[in-house]
């Protein structure tokens, strides 16, 4: 009704308005239609809560409607393809697109914004450039989107009418918030150049803000039918519908998951982006190309880094929530079958801070004054990689009698100890207290410190790398080895708050004390070619970390499509071994780094331009 | 080389590693619990504990949390029936059971009656348990698998086992579709060979024609040891280790075997010359 209200009114009203005001009056337009759409969701269903009131109030007289039970023929098949395989394949393409082009926008405002502020005009060509990148990956998203539906209908005909029946017209909010995303990001892309400057700069900048508002909105409508499946709410144990929408959407993990996806997807967008710039660098034929790309490369890493540093801590917190809701899922994950996963996932982590440390360390060679902090990176060099392989070492190892024999038992006695989560946790807080450590110094290196504190902020820097190191080193062997497993849980959160603490601490820090600051000579392009194939590295590792933990995300229901709710009865209602699942993440990740070549190359088409034969 | 070729190669050859790193790990699948019939005619006690044990290990998936990681009670390790019934006495206890039997099925279909001290939900004071009710989803455990775990627990300290072996007629009473789904009850050996290969004595042995050199030669052990001998090895491995083997076999074999099992294993071996 109030969709159809609008259109009517739109026109003749749009016509009313002088030319000046309908860029306002589009955006209200718009504005209205976002809290509309958000009333429809977040605002309870009315016809959904009405009926299922009705069925409250009728009491016993009418049965609820709960999952279907299914048997293995209820699935389609096509010809002897693993209809899993398919849906795999087809979902983290466009997982991956998605979390891409909902990022890029989410930077790219701030970016401009900083553009304004500083007046500084290369922020805001470089923000329209990562835009360029992103719209092509825009329509990529769409296509495996749509392919993605046609393949879950096809073969999942049941589960999906299921889900259908529970989020009812919340999917076609959705829809119409896709729609309202695609508006706003050609109003965005395309008004760049038109509204540059004055006031009509903040005209853009509120698309951007829209267009993030609705994309985000996106985001966690998705996630709910993720989180939905994962821990089911608004549902009773057969699956009836009890609950309106939002108690169906607000389950026990979707805020975790929201959290989750938003920072992870920052940190994805940024290292494609990166790759992107890298890219251009090494291809790149004058200095003033390859300056031009290495500072956008520094950007997106500066991105990717920074996003991804809070992102085990918000992983942390999805990870509590799994144990809060299901003491058995959450270690069926972390100590269960899907336990060696993490070994997979420590050498993906390892190669994204390595590739970023080393990227920092190499970037210090445009500027000279980078003398002062480079004696510092052999010790975190030495930090990383004791800490990476205390992070690969396994607790447990299936072994031959031999080798049991070799050992003296299951367990190696020295190595033993390094493969349980305390010492874990201490090896992953100070990789990243490190990676922070050579992002500040590598900050530092171009300036010096003129306020007259200086000494006195870099005295209380260093006692807060101190403090928190011990801490974190305290923390976990004396609550990891020497009490029982509730105070190992409580001892990481010691440890995260003290990371935490270095990060924040050393933001706020610099920021104050290198105001004003002295600026030492800095020459963009000063950059080895070696180092950009750490940008490379970055999204590689990303995409392959993304497809592992959806995997794991997904896997941890067992076989339930809904978990306790509706079983899944396909012939691939089982956990593949990790070396399946494996081959399946190379394969979209290839078929990934493809698509993102092919993105690369059409945004590079779109500024080439051909030289005019007579003028040759 | 051009850029594209380089950046693709470098691409493609960190997508092995990890691909290669996955492959090298312990390839294991989680298969969904697969539901049989048991022929309950054909029960015996031991085979009904031998059944509760599956279902402990298996489909009730308690070793998850109940194992000596400290997130439950390690009931494998602990003496459940003297635990049950210091439970019973305690003052905290608002469940209706009166023995130890009644108290471990009320443990298992409802949970929070009683929560051990420190093994509640975070910040339920210990009145709310993280255990899901074993015969609801996801576990959806039978009443006759309730009742083996019962029956296995109560075993495997040398504990009465208080629970009735279950009936056909009593089973179409509980279940309503009058089939018992249930993981299938391990038969007990017959011979000395299939007991050997049942307790996987050959991964650590050296017996018939496997070699291992982790445990004692058994092809001649017979000459070495009496039954009595053999028969302390097997119940208590580590009252006597053999000079130069690490103490490693299992303590568990006499709570796993059969008592017909062990004089089988016993004679079989002593016969090893």
């Amino acid at each position: 009704m109030w969709l159809k209200t609008l259109l009517t009114v739109s026109p003749a009203a749009a016509a009313s308005v002088p030319k000046q005001g309908r860029t306002k009056w589009c955006l209200w337009l718009a504005s209205i239609m976002v809290v509309m759409g958000l009333g429809q969701l977040l605002g309870i269903s009315p016809v959904d809560s009405l009926q299922a009131a009705e069925v409250v109030a009728q009491g016993s007289a009418e049965v609820l409607k709960g999952a279907p039970e299914l048997a293995a023929a209820d699935y389609p098949r096509v010809g002897n393809s693993s209809s899993r395989a398919v849906v795999w394949i087809l979902a983290q393409m466009h997982l991956f697109f998605a979390a891409f082009v909902l990022a890029v926008p989410l930077f790219v405002v701030v970016i401009e914004w900083v553009g304004v502020k500083t007046g500084d005009a290369r922020y805001d060509d470089m923000a329209h450039e990562f835009m360029k990148v992103s719209m092509t990956a825009y329509s990529i998203t769409a296509l495996f989107g749509g392919t993605l539906a046609f393949a879950l209908f096809l073969l999942y005909p049941d589960f999906m009418g299921y889900m259908l029946e529970v989020f009812g017209s919340q999917v076609l909010v959705y829809a119409l918030l896709f729609f309202l995303e695609s508006a706003i990001l050609y109003m965005y892309y395309y008004s760049w150049y038109a509204l540059r400057y004055g006031n009509a700069k903040y005209v853009h900048l509120s698309l951007g803000l829209l267009l993030n508002v609705v994309g985000t909105t996106l985001l966690v409508i998705a996630n709910a039918w993720a989180t939905f499946m994962m821990a089911p709410s608004g549902v009773d144990a057969n699956g009836a519908v009890t609950g309106d929408i939002w108690e169906i959407i607000r389950g026990p993990l979707w805020n975790p998951v929201n959290l989750h996806r938003f920072i992870a997807n920052i940190a994805f967008g940024g290292a494609i982006v990166g790759a992107y710039a890298a890219y251009k660098f090494l291809s790149g034929r004058s200095n003033t190309e390859k300056a031009h790309y290495d500072w956008m490369g520094y950007t997106s890493n500066f991105i990717a880094v920074l996003s991804f540093l809070p992102l085990p801590f918000a992983g942390y917190w999805l990870m509590a929530e799994v144990y809060a809701y299901s003491q058995q899922m959450g270690i069926t994950a972390m100590g269960g079958i899907l336990a060696w996963l993490f070994i997979v996932q420590a050498v993906l982590i390892g190669t994204i801070l390595l590739a970023s440390n080393y990227y920092l360390w190499s970037g210090m060679s445009r500027t000279e004054g980078s003398y002062r902090y480079k004696w510092l990176v052999k010790y975190i060099a030495i930090v990383l990689t004791g800490g990476f392989l205390v992070w690969v070492t396994p607790h447990t190892l299936i072994l031959s009698a031999k080798e049991v024999a070799a050992l003296g038992g299951s367990h190696h006695h020295l190595l033993g100890p390094l493969g349980i989560m305390p010492a874990k946790n201490i090896a992953v807080n100070l990789m990243l207290i490190v990676t922070f450590l050579s992002f500040q110094l590598y900050r530092r290196s171009d300036k010096v410190a003129t306020v007259s504190w200086a000494p006195a902020g870099n005295a209380l820097m260093v006692a807060i790398y101190v403090i928190a190191v011990v801490n974190v080193i305290f923390a976990g062997v004396y609550y990891g080895y020497f009490t029982n497993t509730v105070y190992k849980v409580g001892s990481s959160v010691m440890q995260v708050v003290s990371t935490l603490v270095v990060i924040v601490a050393g933001v706020v820090i610099d920021g104050m004390m290198y105001k004003g600051a002295k600026k030492l000579p800095s020459e963009w392009g000063k950059v080895s070619n070696r180092s950009q194939y750490a940008l490379f590295a970055l999204p590689v590792a990303f995409t392959w970390l993304m497809a592992l933990m959806g995997y794991v995300r997904s896997s941890v229901r067992g076989s339930w499509h809904v978990y306790t709710v509706m079983k899944d009865s396909s012939p691939d209602n089982f956990i593949p071994a990790i070396g399946y699942a494996g081959n399946m993440m190379t394969i979209v990740t290839v078929m990934f780094l493809l698509c993102v070549l092919f993105v690369f190359w059409i945004a590079s088409l779109s500024s080439t331009k051909q030289i005019p034969p007579d003028s040759q | 080389m051009g850029t594209l070729p380089k950046v693709l190669g470098f691409s493609l050859a960190l997508t092995l590693v990890f691909t290669v790193t996955a492959n090298l790990l312990p390839q294991v699948e989680g298969e969904p619990p697969k539901e049989e019939k048991v022929d309950l005619g054909a029960l015996t006690m031991d085979s009904f504990i031998a059944l509760g044990e599956s279902a402990f290990n298996g489909k009730g998936t308690c070793t998850l949390c109940h194992n000596n990681l400290g997130r439950a009670p390690d009931l494998l390790e602990m003496n459940v029936g003297e635990a049950a019934k210091e439970r019973l006495a305690d003052s905290r206890y608002q469940g209706k059971a009166s023995d130890i039997e009644g108290y471990l099925r009320e443990s298992m279909t409802d949970p929070s009656i009683y929560v051990v001290a420190g093994f509640g939900k975070k910040g339920s004071n210990d009145t709310e348990s993280p255990m899901p009710a074993v015969d609801k989803k996801p576990i959806e455990l039978s009443a006759v698998q309730i009742d083996a775990i019962i029956a296995f627990l109560q075993s495997k300290d040398g504990n009465e086992v208080t629970v009735a072996l279950p009936t056909e007629a009593a089973v179409e009473d509980s279940e309503p579709t009058g089939t018992v789904a249930a993981t299938p009850a391990v038969a007990a050996a017959a011979t000395v060979e299939e007991a050997i290969a049942k307790y996987g004595c050959s991964a650590c042995h050296s017996v018939y024609d496997t070699e291992s050199p982790v445990g004692p030669d058994l092809r001649d052990v017979g000459s070495r040891l009496g039954e009595e001998e053999i028969r302390q090895s097997i119940i208590d491995p580590a009252a006597v280790i053999a000079e130069g083997f690490p103490a490693i076999m299992p303590a568990n074999f006499a709570e796993r075997m059969t008592v017909k099992e062990l004089g089988l294993l016993v004679q079989g071996l002593a016969a090893m010359q």
